[in-house]
């Protein structure tokens, strides 16, 4: 609150009179600015009616009727208002309205009921965001370029840019250059040279392709119905899929929306509502899925879809087990590892990692100036995939494609080598960790009767014996990074049968290595920069404004510096992602929690449905098609038919994927159509400080850079919209809009103390000045190896979960790298599925499994693509699907591409481009076929993430011509204790496809 | 006079097609008069990357080649065109009037590189203008270099004489010569993608077991050429004797170990080889 007016407001006459003034002063702000503002005439004009601000005991007050445009208003209390605005006292509401607003203070008058709205919705709600529009009427934002041109920012999962607009149309997308203004780049000094990163961020295709995605022909610019569906007659679900759909109003869809939300929960109760989202969103904190969505479902009360670990799998169920980092989901930590990585490194060895593709996470191409500074130090790199990815063959290096699914066979073989030739840290495993001589003992073959010689391995994983013995022998003499996955903690070898055990074996390899000493830690310097982590900025995983602390990261920061109204579901109940068809078709089913609040908590199993709760009967989807990104897809295909879900309502961009299934599609606008800001390639939470990815910390004001699309809408508008119908508007924007919350995050950040809002709203991006060389965060996992409290910058683990002392050790019970895991003795010591130590489990679906191998003889691996962020940018006739490598055109269709040995293609008389059914029991795909040597015979990759589901025939059993091979992948988990994916232990065969 | 050059670095590209895109962005939409009209939504932009595997599971490698308009000194396209329709600008750059140069579709088959695309929808042969309209306004890159992620694109403001010294000090080559058409865009290390290599794996058996032998040394000879190369194995005992001419017939390849008998391979070379893995036996 203002100072001065706090201090006069003590006295009750004095504040009696402001507040007089202030209702005065709003008559009159309301003239001047509908005078000087055309909008904001229109504004008013588009209701009649008449609001009261009061006091509670009436004795001051003032009412402003709006009628035709003009605002005319009248000290005291009228006698039936429309709208009423009521505060406890004088001094509360010069604490809520004199500028500048104090959010934190409107939020503590509403939770002790010194503040109230009174009367319809549709109202109030128009009063609030007009006081809104009017606070705020002239802000300038952009930069003008002159000639009509402006130059807005924004943000995307592919890094920021500028965005180029005349005449209301988008001209150009590109990346942000930085100028002479923006803050000096850091430079590493290693061995004689310096490296500085160049100035200016990193652009992703998927982020390049954008222009055609907003103006795509696939857009939803309206509200529709499925023709056979009639809310109160007839709603014919065993046709979902296949039905026609025909226009409707907006408030024709909410109407019929927000009628289901209150019928399921009248007819059976709490828990009937189930709603999920992708894992990924249009990039901007307060409109993300952990953001707005939250808040809106907490306020109806929702059953959500527990999603999986599913970029960690094998690190979560697994890895986690042998050094904690529970609070990574069983990723390592990666402070300063880019310097070390220069200065010290020798050789990096990319194991299922491909960071020229997936740009680690978000982080566009931040990383690959990186990898050619360590190219150019003549630093060697192995690459081991089954598929000569794209990192492989831009830096080059040795190419070992173990045969899929054959988990940690490599890794046990190279710890033999080490073990009989001495070639690993022995004074390390001594101090540092624990378990050792057990599992060495299974290593040498002492427990199973099998030795882990590279024979052994060959026979299963099929690396030349002589190979692996060069590799560990290298590998044990030289200071190696470990980049296993494109993020560490990620890769596609965690999600297949064998993803725990090879998780768990990269920790365990890296165990025996010296993990944090100098040269030897884990990625690829594609984390790990010398940037500034004390800047705070949130990520998206800290909740933005969802209100909701206990599932988000809000609690750990951004609750306080940006208070908000908490929000809670009040249902116990949760669907496992993928078991959402299982749930919906057969009434129950079970789950494992992804929590990543210490390692125990995986173990928790909870069943559905929940005691006391009702079963879903209705399916809120929120984006994310799971027909291209899930396991065994043709289920949720199937499971919308099922008169189980009396009503599914589909929010979504383009009309794709799932879409097709809904009773009522709710039309949702990209990000370049509305307000947000974030920070590039910040997730916060379960990836704290994933910034460290970018050579530059860049904050961005997402400006809405072109009016929404037809009559699509911002999600925050649509879950208002509703809010409105079902009374609980004011909860749910807390009175202001999307811009007023943009500025309420800017001010929660740190960049007040750096640049005002008017020159970042006009600037749109502001570059954190990387901290001096002395500064730097210190190398994760160093201060374990030197026995020293813990250095690097993070709050995890949690203070329970030391042993010894807060910050000695790792999380694990006896604070040091575990080879025989004590939590997994205490929980479950004789699953054979995860054993207490890393053994090597022949795949459930894999080449040892004749009868189905027999049937099936291809190893089908399915990575994330490399042009789309899994969805998005696919189909949509965006410019993506020109590209060769992505999709293949053939008679006009674009069909998807899986890519075959060329002796594989030659015994099925396969030829280049031809196209080809790929199938198993779980369904079939129609591809177009891409021969090549970059996979062994056996071995058959295609990418997941199609956008595009079109089946030919009946919709979850008929060959899909859209490209989703997610129908192939098997929906059995890893293990089973545990809710995850193991799509990458999949057997299909191929053969030419004749049309029937 | 200084003119623009492009010189792209075959070994940098790594097929992420930003470049592809960018100048769809910039064109799709976009009406630049005097320099470009509309590039349409689907179908080709005026730059593509063509690309080439070369050798066999396991040793293979993958080159990417950017490929537009070639700004020729002497354009085939301008000599086709009627009525000035193409144009060379002082700076070197070739355009085609997007007006003058409607429904003239000699222009797009003159073109020996087939840079010039045809746009049914405006009846106009369209191809990369090297982003002139931004150039004169100021920009210092053409939007597919900003976008590329490795600076494989890269653009030089020289005088000729200056361009030439730069291409024979980096070894650069222009797509095509005997074309004789002057292009202004040179490539780096071009070999990756017009050559082959002729590659293989070194080992031995020191009792049951097979080990790569690191240190060989391995020499390439062509019947007829004599000698040309030699580099001794790595640690995974791996060589690979790279920028050789396809269809270039047979060679000998020869290795040398100390303690082993010498091995000798013959290769009829007409693509990328992968020999496989040669064992060496031990001297008795």
């Amino acid at each position: 609150m203002n100072a001065i007016v706090s201090r006069l407001a003590r006295s009750k006459t004095l504040a009696d009179f402001m507040f007089s003034v202030l209702l005065l002063g709003l008559d009159w702000m309301f003239g001047r600015t509908a005078r000087r503002y055309p909008f904001f005439k229109a504004r008013l004009g588009e209701k009649d009616f008449v609001v009261q601000i009061r006091l509670k005991d009436r004795s001051k007050g003032r009412y402003y009727a709006l009628k035709g445009g003009e605002v005319s208003s009248r000290s005291g209390v009228h006698e039936s208002p429309d709208v009423t605005v009521i505060f406890g006292s004088s001094r509360c509401a010069l604490s809520v309205l004199v500028p500048p607003r104090d959010q934190l203070a409107t939020i503590n008058a509403m939770k002790s009921f010194q503040m109230g709205l009174e009367g319809p919705e549709e109202l109030s709600s128009w009063f609030m965001e007009t006081l809104s529009l009017m606070l705020n009427a002239g802000v300038q934002y952009g930069t003008d370029m002159g000639d009509g041109e402006m130059r807005y920012t924004t943000n995307s999962n592919g890094g920021p840019v500028f965005v180029y607009v005349r005449d209301g149309r988008i001209v150009r997308i590109t990346p942000i250059e930085f100028d002479g203004k923006d803050a000096p780049s850091w430079t590493v000094s290693a061995r004689g040279r310096s490296f500085t990163p160049p100035r200016q961020t990193t652009i992703s295709p998927h982020t390049q392709v954008f222009k055609s995605m907003i103006y795509s022909p696939d857009r939803l610019l309206y509200p529709m119905k499925r023709t056979d569906f009639d809310a109160n007659g007839a709603r014919n679900p065993q046709n979902r899929g296949i039905s026609g759909y025909e226009r409707i109003t907006w408030d024709e869809a909410l109407d019929i929306v927000a009628d289901e939300i209150k019928r399921v929960k009248r007819v059976h109760g709490p828990g009937a509502i189930l709603n999920g989202s992708g894992s990924h969103h249009l990039w901007g904190i307060l409109g993300y899925w952990l953001s707005a969505r939250l808040r809106f479902f907490n306020n109806i009360g929702w059953t959500p879809v527990g999603h999986n670990p599913d970029s960690w799998e094998g690190w979560y169920w697994g890895a986690m087990h042998h050094w904690g980092q529970s609070m990574h989901l069983g990723a390592p930590e990666s402070y300063g590892t880019v310097e070390d990585c220069l200065k010290e490194c020798e050789m990096v060895v990319f194991w299922s990692s491909d960071p020229e593709a997936t740009g680690g996470v978000y982080a566009a191409f931040e990383g690959t100036v990186r990898r050619q500074w360590l190219k150019e130090l003549g630093i060697a790199m192995v690459h081991i995939d089954p598929f000569y990815n794209h990192t492989a063959a831009l830096f080059g290096g040795k190419w070992l494609a173990p045969r899929p699914a054959t988990g940690n066979a490599l890794a046990l073989a190279i710890a033999y080598v080490w073990i009989t030739e001495d070639l690993y840290d022995k004074a390390y495993v001594a101090d540092r960790t624990v378990g050792f001589d057990q599992w060495k003992a299974y290593i040498l073959g002492e427990e199973d009767g099998i030795a882990k010689t590279p024979e052994w391995q060959e026979h299963e994983a099929g690396i030349p014996a002589k190979d692996v013995r060069a590799l560990a022998r290298l590998w044990g003499r030289r200071k190696t990074y470990l980049a296993a996955g494109g993020l560490s903690g990620f890769g596609g070898a965690c999600r297949d049968a064998t993803g725990n055990e090879w998780a768990r074996s990269m920790v365990c390899l890296m165990a025996m290595q010296g993990l944090g000493k100098p040269g030897i830690n884990m990625g690829s310097a594609q984390q790990g920069t010398p940037i500034d982590t004390g800047f705070y900025f949130p990520g998206y995983a800290e909740g933005g404004l969802s209100g909701d602390i206990a599932g988000t990261a809000l609690g750990v920061a951004l609750y306080q510096r940006m208070p908000q109204l908490a929000s809670a579901n009040t249902v116990y109940q949760e669907v496992p992602r993928l078991r959402i068809p299982e749930a919906i078709l057969e009434g129950h089913t079970h789950g494992y929690f992804t929590d990543s609040k210490t390692i125990e908590g995986q173990f928790r199993r909870y069943e559905y449905p929940a005691p006391g709760y009702s079963p879903v009967r209705m399916y809120y989807k929120y984006g994310g098609s799971h027909m291209g990104t899930m396991c065994d897809t043709n289920r949720y295909a199937r499971m919308y038919r099922s008169s189980n879900l009396e009503f599914v309502v589909n929010q979504s961009i383009w009309f794709e994927g799932e879409a097709r299934f809904a009773d009522v599609i709710l039309p949702a606008c990209t990000n370049f159509e509305r307000w947000d800001i974030s920070e590039f390639a910040n997730c916060g939470g379960y990836i704290q400080h994933s910034f460290n990815q970018c050579n530059h910390r860049v904050a961005v004001i997402q400006h809405k850079c072109i009016e929404p699309l037809g009559e699509s809408r911002s999600d925050f508008r649509i879950f208002l919209d509703l809010a409105k119908r079902l009374g609980f508007s004011a909860m749910f924007s807390e009175g202001i809009t999307e811009f007023d919350w943009c500025k309420r995050l800017f001010d929660a950040t740190d960049l007040p103390g750096a640049i005002s809002w008017k020159d970042f709203l006009k600037k749109g991006y502001y570059v954190v000045p990387a901290p001096k060389e002395e500064e730097r965060a210190p190398v994760s996992f160093r201060a374990f190896a030197e026995d020293r409290l813990k250095d690097t910058p993070e709050i995890a683990p949690l203070p329970a979960d030391y042993t010894e002392q807060t910050f000695r050790g790792l999380q694990t019970q006896s604070g040091k790298l575990e080879f025989v895991c004590s939590s997994l003795k205490r929980y479950d010591p004789d699953d054979p599925e995860r054993p207490v130590m890393t053994k090597y489990i022949p795949a459930w679906e894999g080449h040892h499994t004749k009868e189905l191998y027999d049937r099936y003889p291809l190893q089908l691996i399915t990575p994330h693509p490399r042009y789309s962020f899994h969805t998005m940018g696919d189909g949509k006739q965006s410019w993506l699907n020109e590209i060769k490598d992505h999709r293949t055109r053939i008679d006009g269709y674009y069909y998807w591409i899986v890519r075959i040995n060329s002796k594989d293609g030659e015994a099925r008389e396969i030829g280049e481009g031809e196209l080809v059914k790929v199938f198993n029991d779980r369904g079939a795909v129609i591809c177009a076929a891409r021969i090549t040597e970059r996979v062994r015979p056996g071995t058959v990759h295609s990418y997941e993430g199609s956008a595009v589901y079109d089946p030919i025939g009946e919709p979850g059993s008929s060959p899909d011509r859209g490209g989703c091979m997610n129908i192939l992948t098997p929906s059995r988990p890893i293990i089973k204790k545990s809710h995850s994916i193991a799509a990458n232990s999949c057997l299909v065969q191929i053969e030419k496809w004749r049309r029937p | 006079m200084k003119e623009r050059y492009l010189v792209i670095d075959v070994a940098q590209c790594e097929n992420c097609n930003n470049c592809f895109l960018a100048c769809k962005d910039e064109h799709v939409g976009n009406d630049w008069p005097g320099y470009a009209g509309p590039q349409p939504n689907t179908g080709p932009s005026w730059i593509c990357i063509e690309a080439r595997e070369r050798g066999e599971y396991p040793m293979i490698d993958v080159a990417y080649l950017p490929l537009l308009c070639m700004h020729c000194a002497d354009p085939p396209c301008a000599k086709a065109a009627k009525d000035g329709a193409v144009y060379k600008r002082p700076d070197g750059i070739v355009m085609i009037d997007p007006l003058k140069a409607k429904g003239q579709t000699q222009v797009a088959k003159a073109c020996p590189y087939h840079a010039v695309v045809w746009n049914a929808e405006t009846d106009t042969p369209q191809k990369c203008t090297m982003c002139a309209h931004l150039l004169d306004r100021g920009w210092d890159k053409t939007r597919c270099i900003q976008s590329c992620p490795t600076g494989a694109l890269t653009m030089h403001l020289l005088e000729p004489a200056g361009m030439e010294a730069l291409a024979a000090a980096q070894d650069l080559r222009v797509l095509s010569p005997e074309k004789r058409t002057g292009p202004r865009v040179y490539y780096r290390h071009l070999y990756r993608y017009t050559h082959c290599f002729i590659g293989g794996s070194v080992a031995t058996r020191i009792e049951s077991r097979e080990e790569c032998v690191e240190g060989a040394r391995v020499s390439l000879a062509s019947d007829g050429k004599g000698r040309l190369a030699s580099q001794t194995t790595d640690a995974f005992g791996d060589f690979r004797f790279d920028n050789i001419e396809e269809n270039s017939g047979r060679h000998i390849i020869r290795i040398e170990h100390a303690g082993h008998k010498t091995e000798t391979v013959g290769v009829d070379v007409r693509k990328s080889t992968y020999v496989g893995t040669i064992f060496l036996s031990r001297d008795s």
